[in-house]
């Protein structure tokens, strides 16, 4: 009875249906707030947007690569556990946590850059849904980097096998929810 | 409790029993303790939001001193408010601020701690995993932590009271920029919705995999009974639309605390001064966030109550549903339609007329589905053996009273007259109808009917219908005169309405809606008392007290832990009452042909 997907009706794992459905939920959250955003960059007579130079492209564009690489690393890190290699799968794991140790270092350097140069949360409406919409993608972040760690101590524990490892391909689904959100929110932040 | 597994391999679903009473019944991963902690809880909180509307109704019957009014000999009932509120009801008048407060926690206590916990979390934590023959939900220990994160939220929420300045005071929906400028109970209600909707996810999460994934051996979707068919869609919505007003809260929870201004305009002016604020944002902007969310709660309070009116019907009229597909396929419709109807609740916010327009038209398709489900429901009766016992009569009073409700709506869909209904008392006798004498009379009507399945005997019959009748009369001589109030115009939100001139002709209907208000209250103590001595004193109902057809039934009274003793299986549809040349005039799912 090891296997649980065999027994659910629709093929689908609960841990994976669950995961399915809570990005669906997280797709909501960001859509309401993404398009507060746009609805009232584009409406508002008073969104003073700051010059593309005060925002640092250069920098967030190697932030946006991190990420996208610690995406890469977690899809091999999946890959290694598929076929029961437990020490790559754990050193893709931590190149994985690299990438997200980066993106958010780099995020805080970016944030007190940004508040010196007077962009403030309530500085003017720009700044304040800069730091909402990247603050909150922070929190994402920075919890899927407590999920990642636990899946390396869980990997330590013999936990998973080429046969059971729900949780390494339910955390990998968020990961890359989490870069995915930060694919939009950088061009339409930092770009447009 | 002794569970013996005397059989060489029992099997993963053979669960032992908790022990001890912490584990057992409090901190429990159980769906049906949780379902029934859902129930105590939410009934609590729709007791103390009926309590708060009482004061307000209250004050509203009487809202200024009389000509004969002397301070020195108040009557006992202005004596006590006197003594109990010495700052916010001086013999017994009520400070407006007050009457605001009260206003938005009652609102906000009845639709997010009351009525969606008892028809979502309470009946579909209790009755859907038995529905679907399922051992427990996919995920339990998120299930207790849906119970647990929403009492907190709600606990935050109450406590706003003690906050300075107060609860909040800008409504249930916390319209901005009033809601930003509030004192700091805006902000507990903020943090505490943040939770709840938190908690809900939990939840939502839960219904739609256990519903998707654990069904029993041979029930196919197209064999689900409408019950929990309405649950999964309930679950949708919560998990799409719910989310957005987290959004929205959080934006809000910004402009009071750090500062920003999504919901404050240019230069606003606060106070006689300019609010010093960077400005800039949008006020409409939250109403969109808010409705978003809002309306298709309104379905959230009513798909659940339309499931629990099916079953009842079906299985005291002694056969099939009427129209089960349709019924099916147009909670579906509801479900997607509802996520595009928001904007009718702000036809005079201030929005372009074409967009009102495209609102006013899905606002008229979605009463569609709506009036093909109330259809299906009332043609089921034709031909029917109907038993008039407790349950079926809160079912059978659902339709008429959801009939009003529904059909009260539409003059408000419609942008020309709504122009003249908007915020007057129209408004809340037609959601209220919708809400009370619909949604939670289903409920009620839900209670006595799977009560037997949750502690194993049946509530009193007579007590259960003097319960109804002191239920459903008030509660239209409380609703139906606002209706009447509100065609002629007299606004809503207003502690003392008689300081306008034109609110006087029909101020006189607040007096009779007061005194209905009292008479509803006194008429929920036999239901009170019935609850807790039918626990004891209740005849004793066997595994399947009504004859029914689903598969709750199959498992004993009340369902040991694990519910069913081997896992079960379907060989046909949900309502298969008076089968020719059947032995039975029931022939429940689980039984092999």
């Amino acid at each position: 009875m090891s296997t649980a997907i065999a027994e659910t009706n629709t093929g689908i794992s609960n841990a994976k249906l669950g995961t399915w459905s809570f990005l669906a939920s997280e797709i909501m959250l960001f859509g309401g707030l993404i398009s507060a955003y746009v609805i009232l960059r584009s409406g508002s007579a008073h969104m003073v947007v700051p010059p593309r130079s005060m925002m640092g492209i250069p920098l967030a564009t190697f932030n946006t690569f991190a990420l996208i690489t610690s995406s890469v690393t977690m899809v091999l890190a999946l890959a290694a556990i598929q076929e029961g290699n437990i020490a790559r799968f754990q050193r893709w794991l931590l190149c994985t946590i690299g990438g997200g140790v980066i993106f958010l270092c780099v995020k805080a350097y970016e944030y007190q850059h940004k508040w010196e140069e007077g962009i403030t949360i309530s500085s003017n409406l720009f700044g304040s849904f800069y730091y909402t919409l990247t603050g909150l993608h922070v929190v994402h972040v920075t919890g899927g980097l407590f999920l990642m760690a636990y899946l390396l101590w869980a990997g330590t524990r013999g936990e998973f096998t080429p046969e059971s490892h729900d949780r390494v391909e339910c955390a990998g689904l968020y990961w890359h929810f989490v870069d995915l959100v930060w694919v939009i929110l950088f061009p339409i932040l930092y770009l447009l | 409790m002794t569970d013996a597994h005397g059989h060489a391999g029992a099997h993963a679903h053979g669960h032992a029993g908790p022990q001890g009473f912490i584990w057992k019944y409090v901190f429990s991963v159980d769906h049906k303790v949780i379902g029934i902690q859902y129930l105590v809880t939410s009934f609590l909180f729709l007791l103390v939001g009926f309590s708060m509307m009482l004061l307000m109704r209250w004050q509203l019957a009487v809202p200024t001193p009389g000509d004969d009014f002397d301070p020195e000999k108040l009557g006992m009932i202005r004596g006590l408010l006197n003594w109990m509120f010495p700052e916010s009801m001086p013999f017994g008048f009520m400070d407006p601020v007050f009457y605001n407060q009260l206003g938005a926690m009652h609102g906000t206590i009845m639709i997010f701690l009351g009525v969606v916990p008892l028809g979502v979390a309470a009946f579909g934590n209790f009755v859907m995993p038995l529905q679907i023959g399922a051992p427990d939900m996919a995920f339990p220990r998120l299930n207790m932590m849906s119970y647990w994160t929403y009492l907190v939220g709600g606990i935050v929420i109450m406590s706003s009271f003690l906050a300075d300045g107060g609860a909040p005071q800008s409504g249930w929906t916390s319209y901005a920029p009033l809601s930003v400028v509030a004192p700091a109970g805006q902000t507990y209600w903020l943090i505490g919705m943040v939770i709840i909707i938190t908690s809900s996810l939990f939840g939502a999460i839960n219904f739609i995999v256990t519903t998707l994934n654990m069904r029993a051996k041979g029930l196919t979707l197209g064999r689900m009974p409408v019950f929990c068919w309405a649950q999964l869609v309930t679950a949708v919505l919560l998990l799409l639309a719910f989310p957005v007003l987290e959004a929205g809260a959080l934006l809000q929870l910004l402009d009071r605390v750090a500062g920003t201004s999504f919901y404050i305009p240019k230069d606003m002016i606060y106070g006689a001064t300019v609010f010093p604020r960077a400005g800039g944002g949008s006020p409409i902007l939250w109403q969109h966030l808010f409705w978003f969310l809002a309306h298709p709660e309104v379905y959230v309070l009513l798909l659940p109550a339309m499931g629990i009116v099916a079953e009842i019907i079906a299985t005291n009229t002694r056969k099939p549903l009427f129209g089960y597909k349709e019924l099916v396929g147009s909670l579906c419709v509801i479900g997607v339609l509802s996520f595009i109807v928001w904007a009718h609740h702000m036809f005079l916010s201030g929005m372009r007329t074409s967009l009102a327009n495209l609102f006013v038209t899905t606002t008229m398709t979605i009463s569609i589905p709506s009036v093909a489900v109330l259809t299906c429901l009332l043609l089921s009766l034709r031909g029917g053996t109907i038993r008039f016992n407790t349950p079926m009569l809160f079912a059978l009073a659902f339709l008429p009273m959801f009939g009003i409700g529904g059909l009260t709506g539409l003059p408000l869909g419609f942008a020309p007259t709504d122009l003249h209904l908007h915020d007057t008392y129209y408004v809340i006798g037609h959601f209220h109808y919708v809400v009370a004498p619909g949604s939670l009379i289903a409920l009620i009507g839900g209670t006595y009917y799977w009560y037997p399945k949750m502690f194993g005997r049946k509530m009193n019959e007579k007590l259960g219908k003097v319960h109804f009748w002191m239920t459903v009369i008030p509660m239209n001589f409380v609703f139906f005169p606002m209706l009447i109030q509100g065609m002629y115009g007299m606004q809503r939100r207003l502690a003392t309405p008689t300081d306008q001139w034109h609110n006087l002709p029909v101020q006189g209907w607040s007096m009779l809606i007061g005194i209905a208000g009292a008479v509803l209250f006194v008429g929920q103590l036999p239901f009170l008392w019935n609850f807790f001595w039918s626990l004891k004193h209740g005849e004793v109902a066997g595994a399947n007290p009504w004859n029914a057809t689903t598969l709750e039934w199959a498992c004993p009274s009340p369902p040991p832990h694990g519910n069913f003793a081997t896992p079960p299986e379907v060989f046909r549809g949900p309502y298969e009452y008076s089968v020719p040349g059947h032995k039975t005039d029931y022939w429940p799912q689980d039984e092999a042909a």
